[in-house]
Formats: structure tokens, C-alpha cells, sequence
């Protein structure tokens, strides 16, 4: 062995252990999730239920402010009225996992930190692992996945760095995110090694990078709008006082989570956000098939699957602009196109043969 | 500040609450024509054919239509890629046939062997397309329309959109609406005055870009169907160093072409195979993965054209007079010698066999001598079938393997044939297989006559018949010549698409007005200075704006003191905690925060 390929061989061994490091913070991680929804449970919420059996809220009147400078009166930024859509009900969010209580909160915020320090441990494990084999770190699913996971987990920090109130998000994400890491290193670990020649090109960087952000964007959608169903089943439970209440469980859970709607429009926002991207992914995928195999179509089930998605995420567009199939219907749509973007990674890689076989499962 | 959000607002627009539905469809004039989306009736038609007709085209180019047609188009793709196809694997598709005879003969009834040119499948996207286009060409025309047209005028009550403002100023209200009009001008929307009011409409660019989109949609599906009627694509198979290949249609050893393409007036290039090398990693779990294949070629172009040399690698194909040429596999070819029953050399040449295991290569072929005669000059075709192995594996077994892809241990593997090859019978015959029929092996003391040989080793044939020596091996590879008009445009389309849909889903479009009237309050004139927001889309951003606009009319409509500071409410306590969050453009923190 030279010595090239036994530097090699320590970044490998030094990724894989990062893996398992951030693994190991994950679950901390996940733990502290935990207790921030723990701990938020003994908080006294009942703003749906409030905001639901109140009488239908009025907007206020609109109010500007003014202040006095050197006798001259000055617009201050003025408060303007927004109403929510006709038909939404007008309901509040909810206070998040911690809800309100501050040891929730302080739960949350050592969660939050885990997370972003084994989001660095992950990094720095896929990172390693580009260098130990010299090139992108998307040549196998093992690679791939791991990629995806911390995509997704930057997505999710990015979002809080935005000021987005966006912590509701950490448990499923981190859950997901240990579980995928989990089948990575078991199941799916492949390793380091070349690729073979139909991989090189620099379309490589261009079309995987997109598919994999596409797709851990997308997953925070996905959640989203799981979690728009689940509190829209919820909020509408409790306006109408006279059915099946839910129970104090779901109450607990659901009371702390952003109102369908604003679930609802993060979901919208995510995907309409993303669908470009996945076109372009198409777009780029096509231009690389025609340099490679000399058409840029060519119904390969990779390219069937990222079209049936392609079309899904249309769909659910569609769906959004067309009156009597938004809200729930929608977001059925939503999830089945998701469910195609899933389709096209675990299901064409492993139980169909293609052009695209070389995943090396 | 009562626009506070918790979730990204990139994509701003949300057409989930789509014009039909915002405030704005009981707003009149005001709301009305803010996308240029069909609106969604089912009534059923009056009888008569012309009604029906008129009825059908109008639920074809529906949003609900549309969508429907969408999703049978994404369902209808679905079994291509579970079910072997034509186009993609025609031996997959005759083994399934054979393997599941009624299953199969039901999916060939349906087209299932060549979905994505079936007729149900193109029936779905053909009226998806035509929907499309009776979709568009409405929407085009109204969209032109409504540029050309001015926003409409202020509804009367502005409380009721989806975003106010008020307040009161002493200035005049002509002076008001004069700088409500440069104010807006400045943010470029179109503004005009209606009245006591300016109305102003901002992001018609939303609407061109979804118009974009969906006409690229089309311009790509036009794309694709001159790619597929006016394509050509062949194999050739080429051993290094022997004969080249020049591009007419006998040459290929397979062609295949859409129904426009002219065979007749094929582009003149040719190549020939110099050299080929590969690679393959040699240790480790990916042991025999290639690493690089690379062919060395020598090509012209022209009816005489020089000759330059250059490589072909995967992924990068050469480029000639409009074609492309691509190396797809590899392979060896034994070099054989054979002499016949008078000791002459009836045939001496490489022999491609074909890898049967993609991995090692172990090899089949065959090798036919239609000229060779016994000794006493009768003829007596002989063919031989053969297996190769670049590593041989099996020592000691006596089977036939391969260990790795590489030439580390070459063994070929021979038996002999001799009689009538069939090559004569004027039917067609695959150069990789023995027709047996009239075939007899060669026996010799009850044992068939087989070897198995070293590059340099000579199998006699019994009886005198001859022999056939191993001499060497050579590479070959095969290329794919693929000529596909239409990919310009196909690729202008797909951009003009990403660019259209990038602004019908990023860019937002809205309604401002903004009203000034005089009224009398206790006895003394005042001017109340309404602002109020219609989005396409409910948008938190309408609100932000909204609140920029009155900032930027503050110097011009400074607010006068609440006549009833009762009236209004208490303003939040964090705002007040804020006294530099002002809006004065002599502020100096004013640019810090912006
Ligand atoms: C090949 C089929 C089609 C595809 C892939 C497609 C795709 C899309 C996408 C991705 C959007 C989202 C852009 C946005 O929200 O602004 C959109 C919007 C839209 N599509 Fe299509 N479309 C197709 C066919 C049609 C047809 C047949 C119609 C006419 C009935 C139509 C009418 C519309 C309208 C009106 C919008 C705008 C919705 C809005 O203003 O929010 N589309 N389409």
C-alpha cells in the first residue's frame, strides 16, 4: 500500500468515527427534544380552544403612533392590519415544545446546541470522508445518505439562524435524522472507495448536490405537512364543541405546535421554494445524460422516478392554486410527492436495475 | 409590529388563497383579475352539441382538469419503470415474456413493453398539451389586456382588505396623493389617480413568468418530438487496430433511427480503434471496479478528410458533423490462426467475444472458417466455440472463470466443429454464435475435442484436419453514434422554464391604495390618510410594504394629533421601548435600520 492510499485509509477511519460521534450527539440531542416536550407538557395551554370559542375576532382598528421630535410630528412605522384568509380559522400558534415553561425552554436551548455541535461532527465526517476518497462524497448510498442528513439538520439550523421559529421541527428531524444515519452505517455502509468512470464529471457536483438539497428541504416540508394534517384534524376537533373532543394527549401535543395554517404555509413555502431547484436537478441531470449516453431522455427508471416526482410537486402546485383542493387535499399531494422523491432513492436504487445501478448498496 | 412571521418568506407568493378567494372576491373591480388563472365552474350545459362542445373544452382547459391530467401522468409513468421495456432491455422483455406467458401477453396488449409510446400514455400528456394550450392562449390574451388596462380603482371601504393603514395629517390631500403617486412610481408600481384615491399595481412579472413556464412546457415537449422523429443511433464494434468504420448505414452493426431520419443522406466521418486501455482497481471490496476506460482513436470527416487522432473516455464523446460518438463497452478479442486439412491458412484474425459476467469478463465467442478444406481438397467449414477468461480462476476445476478483468493469467478455451456453418443459406447469422444444425464436433478416441489454451498454444484438429493456434489477444470497444437534432431547443425551453417559474413562484403580485379625503372632525379639517393591500397571494410581506410606503409618505403627510387619543389603542410596550425606530429621514438610526 503506498503511502497516498494509507493517508487515505486514516481520513476513512476518521470519518466514520466522526459519523458515530455525531451520532452519539444526536441521541443527547434527541434526549434533550424530549424533555423540552416533557417538560412543555405541565405548561396550562389552551390558546385553539380559546381562540376557537371566542367570538370571531375582529380586526382592530388600525393604529399609527406619533411622536413628538423638536415640536414636528413624525409617522412612526405605522401597525398595519393584516386579516387572516377568509375560510382559515383564525387561530394563534402555538408556543412551541416548550410551551412557555422555562425549563421546557431550557431543554430546548440545550437541544438546539447539541445539535448544532453534532451537526459539526457530522460535517466533518462527510467532509473527511470527500477527502479520503478524493471527490464528491456521493458515490454510493452510504455517501448519500449521510449527505442528506446533514443537509437537512443545516437546513433546520439555517432556519433558526433566520429567526425562524422553527424548534417544533428539532424531534421529528433529529429522529429521522438518527434513524437515516442508523441505516447508513449498518445496512447501506460501503467503503471508501473511487468511483467508476461513467461517475466522473464535474455534472456530478452540479446535479447530485441539487437532487440531495432538494430532497432534505423538501423532508422539512414533508414534516411540516404531516404535522398540518395531524393539527388540522385537531383545530377542527375543537371548533366544533359538540363532536369527539380530542384527547388530553393530542391536546398537550397539538396545543404547542405552530396553527394548521402557519404549518401549512411553511410547508407551501418549503416546496415552492424547492421546486425550481428540482427542475433544475432535472435539467441538469438531462444535459449530463446527453454528455454521457447521448440523449438527454431516455426513460431510465431514475429519470422516470425524478419526473413522476417532478410531476407530484406540480401537482400539489396546482393543487395550491385551485379552489376546493387546497388545505388538506393538498397536502395529501404533498406527501405522495414526497413519498416519489423517497421512491426514486431507496426504491430504484435497491429494487430496480438501471442505467443509474451504481450505487453500490 | 403586527406582521410578525415565523416561517420563511422567500417564496412570498401563496396561492393557496388564490384571488377567487381573498377578500378581494367580494371587493368588486378592485379584486378582480389579479392572476389570470381559469376560474372553476362546473354547470352543466345547456343541451345541444355546440353547448357540449363548449362545455368539454371548457372542463379540458381547467385548473381541475389540469391537475387530474397531471396526476395520470405521473401514475401512468409509473409502470415503465417497473416493467422491462422494449426500448431499454429487449432480452429482459422476452425472458419476461417466457417467464410469465399470460402476464405477458395481458401487459403486451397493453402496451406495457413500450409505455412512453403507448397510446394511453400519449394519450394522457397529448391532452394535457392541448389543455395546456387552451389554457394559455386565453390566459396570454387576457394578461395583455389587463397591461394594457389600469389597476382598478379604490373599493369604497378599505378596511376590509387584507392589509390597512390609517392616520391623520393636516396636509392637503391633493399634496397627499401627489406623493403617494411618486412614492409608489419610485417603488415601481404602476399608479394613476382614481378619484380621491391613487391606485397602483406592482408584479405583473409573477403572471409572465407562469405564462413563460407553461409555454416552455410546450416548446420542450416540441423539442422531444424532433429529437424522436429525426434521430439516429447505431453500434459498431471495432477491434484495435483492425479496419475502421465510416458512417453509412451497412457499416453499423445495429441501426436504429425515427421515422424521419434520411439514411440516405448520412454525414461523412469515420474512425478507426488504435488503442484501448483500462483500468481496474485491484484491491479492496470494489476489487475489478474500472477506474478508466479510454479509447484512442483516429477519425476524419469529409468525403477525404485527414486524419486525427484523439480519445474517447466515458462521459466524453466525440463530437463529428453533428453526431457524437460515444464509448460504451469493452471487451477482448482472441487472435486466432487457422490453418486447414492442406496446411493453408484459411483464416487468421481477433475475434470479439462478448463478457458474460460484466465484472471479470469471462468471455464467449466463436470463430468460423467458411474457406477450410480437408487435405484432400474437399470442403470442410469448421467452427469452433469458445470460451475466455482475461484471469483465469478455475485451475484445477476444469470450469471456465475469470478472476479479474485484467490480462493477468489469459486462457481460451476451444471446441471444434466441423460441416456445414449455414453461412451460405443467404439467411441472416449472428457472428457470436455457432449455427449447429449441420455441425459435427470433432470426436477423437470418444472424447470431444476441446482445449484449453495459453496465448501461443495450438490445438490439431483429428484426422488431419488442421489446427488452430491462440496467438494473441486484442481489446475492443464498442462506440454509439447518436445523432439527436433538437437539443438546442430542448434546452432553451428547459431554461426558459426554470426562469419563468422562478418568477411566477418568487415574485409577488399586489394591489396598493392608498385614499386621502378631508373630513371634519369637532368642528376642524383634518385629512385621513388610508393605505390598503391586496396580494395575488396573502403574503406577510404585503404588510411590511404596506408599512414602508406610509414611512416613505411620512414628510408629506406628517400625522396631526389624534383627536380622540382614546380612540386609538395603547401602543405595545415594546414599542415604546424602542424610541429610535423612527421613521424620521433625518434620523440618522433610520439607514441602520433599513
Ligand atoms: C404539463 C403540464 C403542466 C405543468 C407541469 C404545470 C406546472 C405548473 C407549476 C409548477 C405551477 C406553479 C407555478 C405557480 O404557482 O405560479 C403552475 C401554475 C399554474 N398552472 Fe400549470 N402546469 C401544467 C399545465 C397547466 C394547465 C393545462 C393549465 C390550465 C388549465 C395550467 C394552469 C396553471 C395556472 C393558472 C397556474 C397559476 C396558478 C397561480 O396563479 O397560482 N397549468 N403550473
Amino acid at each position: 500500500m503506498n503511502i497516498a492510499a494509507a493517508a487515505n485509509e486514516t481520513l476513512a477511519h476518521n470519518s466514520n468515527v466522526l459519523v458515530y460521534s455525531a451520532m452519539a450527539v444526536y441521541t443527547l440531542a434527541f434526549l434533550a427534544y424530549m424533555a423540552e416536550w416533557v417538560f412543555g407538557s405541565r405548561s396550562k395551554v389552551g390558546r385553539t380552544a380559546a381562540a376557537l370559542t371566542s367570538e370571531v375576532r375582529t380586526p382592530a382598528a388600525a393604529a399609527t403612533r406619533v411622536e413628538r421630535k423638536g415640536g414636528t410630528a413624525v409617522l412612526e412605522r405605522p401597525e398595519v392590519v393584516t386579516k387572516a384568509a377568509p375560510g382559515s380559522r383564525d387561530v394563534p400558534d402555538g408556543p412551541g415544545a416548550a410551551g412557555g415553561t422555562e425549563k421546557g425552554d431550557l431543554y430546548g436551548r440545550i437541544a438546539v446546541s447539541l445539535t448544532v455541535l453534532a451537526w459539526a461532527l457530522h460535517v466533518g465526517g462527510v467532509v473527511t470522508r470527500a477527502l479520503s476518497v478524493e471527490r464528491a462524497p456521493w458515490g454510493n448510498m452510504y455517501e448519500f445518505s449521510t449527505t442528506f442528513a446533514a443537509v437537512a439538520v443545516t437546513a433546520y439550523l439555517v432556519l433558526l439562524v433566520l429567526k425562524k421559529k422553527v424548534r417544533w421541527l428539532g424531534l421529528p428531524l433529529i429522529t429521522t435524522v438518527l434513524l437515516d444515519l442508523g441505516l447508513a452505517v449498518s445496512v447501506l455502509y460501503t467503503a471508501s472507495d473511487q468511483l467508476v468512470p461513467a461517475l466522473h464529471s464535474y455534472w456530478l457536483w452540479i446535479h447530485v448536490s441539487c437532487a440531495i438539497i432538494s430532497g432534505a428541504v423538501l423532508y422539512l416540508g414533508a414534516v411540516s405537512t404531516l404535522l398540518f394534517l395531524f393539527r388540522d384534524r385537531y383545530e377542527a376537533k375543537r371548533a366544533d364543541p359538540a363532536g369527539k373532543q380530542p384527547g388530553a394527549f393530542a391536546t398537550s401535543v397539538m396545543e404547542r405546535l405552530p396553527s394548521a395554517a402557519s404549518l401549512d404555509k411553511f410547508a407551501y413555502r418549503i416546496n415552492a421554494t424547492v421546486f425550481p431547484l428540482w427542475t433544475f436537478t432535472i435539467i441538469a441531470g438531462a444535459i449530463w445524460a446527453e454528455a454521457a449516453w447521448g440523449r438527454y431522455w431516455g426513460w431510465d427508471p431514475k429519470e422516470v422516478w425524478s419526473f413522476i416526482t417532478w410531476v407530484a410537486y406540480a401537482c400539489y402546485l396546482h393543487a395550491r392554486a385551485t379552489a376546493g383542493w387546497k388545505g388538506r387535499k393538498a397536502a395529501w399531494l404533498g406527501l405522495i410527492a414526497f413519498a416519489c422523491y423517497l421512491f426514486n432513492y431507496y426504491g430504484v436504487n435497491i429494487f430496480v436495475t438501471g442505467l443509474h445501478s451504481y450505487a453500490g448498496v | 409590529m403586527s406582521t410578525k412571521t415565523d416561517t420563511p418568506r422567500d417564496p412570498g407568493a401563496d396561492p393557496g388563497t388564490g384571488a377567487q378567494t381573498t377578500p378581494g372576491a367580494d371587493l368588486g373591480a378592485a379584486g378582480s383579475r389579479l392572476s389570470t388563472a381559469p376560474g372553476e365552474e362546473i354547470s352543466f350545459p345547456s343541451l345541444g352539441p355546440v353547448g357540449w362542445a363548449r362545455w368539454f373544452w371548457r372542463q379540458l382547459t381547467s385548473m381541475r382538469v389540469a391537475l387530474l391530467l397531471l396526476f395520470l401522468l405521473s401514475i401512468g409513468a409509473i409502470p415503465g419503470s417497473l416493467i422491462p421495456q422494449t426500448s431499454v432491455d429487449p432480452v429482459k422483455v422476452e425472458d419476461f415474456m417466457t417467464g410469465h406467458p399470460t402476464l405477458g401477453g395481458i401487459y403486451d396488449k397493453l402496451g406495457m413493453f413500450h409505455v412512453y409510446s403507448s397510446v394511453w400514455f400519449s394519450a394522457i400528456y397529448l391532452l394535457l398539451f392541448i389543455s395546456l394550450i387552451g389554457c394559455i392562449l386565453p390566459r396570454s390574451w387576457q394578461f395583455v389586456g389587463q397591461l394594457r388596462s389600469r389597476p382598478p380603482g379604490a373599493p369604497r371601504r378599505l378596511t376590509r382588505l387584507p392589509a390597512y393603514t390609517t392616520w391623520r395629517t393636516d396636509a392637503e390631500p391633493e399634496a397627499v396623493l401627489a406623493a403617494a403617486q411618486r412614492v409608489l412610481k419610485k417603488r415601481r408600481f404602476r399608479a394613476h389617480r382614481d378619484g380621491t384615491a391613487v391606485a397602483s399595481e406592482k408584479g405583473y412579472l409573477r403572471e409572465a413568468g407562469n405564462l413563460v413556464f407553461h409555454i416552455a412546457l410546450i416548446v420542450m415537449l416540441v423539442a422531444f418530438a424532433v429529437g424522436s422523429l429525426w434521430k439516429s443511433e447505431g453500434g459498431k464494434l471495432l477491434t484495435e487496430g483492425d479496419g475502421g468504420f465510416a458512417n453509412s448505414l451497412t457499416q453499423y452493426d445495429d441501426f436504429k433511427s425515427g421515422p424521419f431520419f434520411d439514411t440516405g443522406a448520412m454525414e461523412p466521418f469515420g474512425f478507426s480503434l488504435d488503442k484501448f486501455d483500462a483500468t481496474y482497481e485491484r484491491t479492496g471490496p470494489q476489487k475489478a471496479t474500472p477506474r478508466t476506460f479510454r479509447a484512442h482513436i483516429t477519425y476524419f470527416t469529409g468525403a477525404d478528410g485527414a486524419p486525427h487522432k484523439t480519445a474517447i473516455d466515458v462521459n466524453e464523446p466525440l463530437d463529428v458533423e453533428g453526431s457524437k460518438v460515444f464509448l460504451l463497452s469493452h471487451g477482448y478479442a482472441p487472435v486466432v490462426s487457422v490453418k486447414d486439412g492442406r496446411g493453408k491458412v484459411v483464416y487468421e484474425g481477433a475475434v470479439p467475444f462478448l463478457p458474460q459476467d460484466a465484472k471479470n469478463l469471462t468471455s464467449t465467442g466463436v470463430v468460423k472458417v467458411p474457406g477450410a478444406q480437408t487435405k484432400d481438397g474437399k470442403p470442410n467449414q469448421l467452427g469452433f466455440q469458445g470460451f475466455f477468461v482475461p484471469t483465469f480462476g478455475g485451475k484445477g476445476s476444469g470450469s471456465m472463470f475469470s478472476q479479474f478483468p485484467a490480462l493477468d493469467y489469459p486462457v481460451l478455451t476451444l471446441t471444434a466443429y466441423h460441416g456445414d456453418l449455414g453461412v451460405s443459406s443467404g439467411l441472416p447469422q449472428s457472428v457470436y454464435k455457432l449455427e449447429r444444425k449441420n455441425l459435427k464436433q470433432y470426436v477423437d478416441g470418444g472424447k470431444k475435442v476441446a482445449k484449453m489454451m495459453l496465448p501461443g498454444e495450438t490445438m490439431t484438429l483429428p484426422g488431419g484436419d488442421g489446427s488452430i493456434t491462440f496467438k494473441g489477444i486484442k481489446n475492443w470497444a464498442s462506440f454509439k453514434v447518436t445523432h439527436q437534432p433538437g437539443n438546442g431547443l430542448a434546452l432553451t425551453g428547459a431554461v426558459a422554464a426554470l426562469l419563468g417559474l422562478a418568477g411566477s413562484l418568487f415574485i409577488q403580485r399586489r394591489r396598493v391604495w392608498v385614499r386621502a379625503e378631508r373630513v371634519e372632525e369637532n368642528g376642524v379639517g383634518v385629512t385621513v390618510v388610508e393605505i390598503a393591500g391586496l396580494g395575488r397571494s396573502e403574503s406577510p410581506r404585503l404588510g411590511e410594504e404596506l408599512a414602508d410606503i406610509a414611512v416613505a409618505l411620512g414628510p408629506d403627510a406628517p400625522p396631526a394629533a389624534d383627536p380622540d387619543p382614546g380612540a386609538a389603542p395603547e401602543p405595545g410596550p415594546e414599542d415604546s421601548a424602542e424610541p429610535t425606530d423612527s421613521a424620521d429621514p433625518a434620523d440618522p438610526s433610520e439607514g441602520a435600520r433599513a
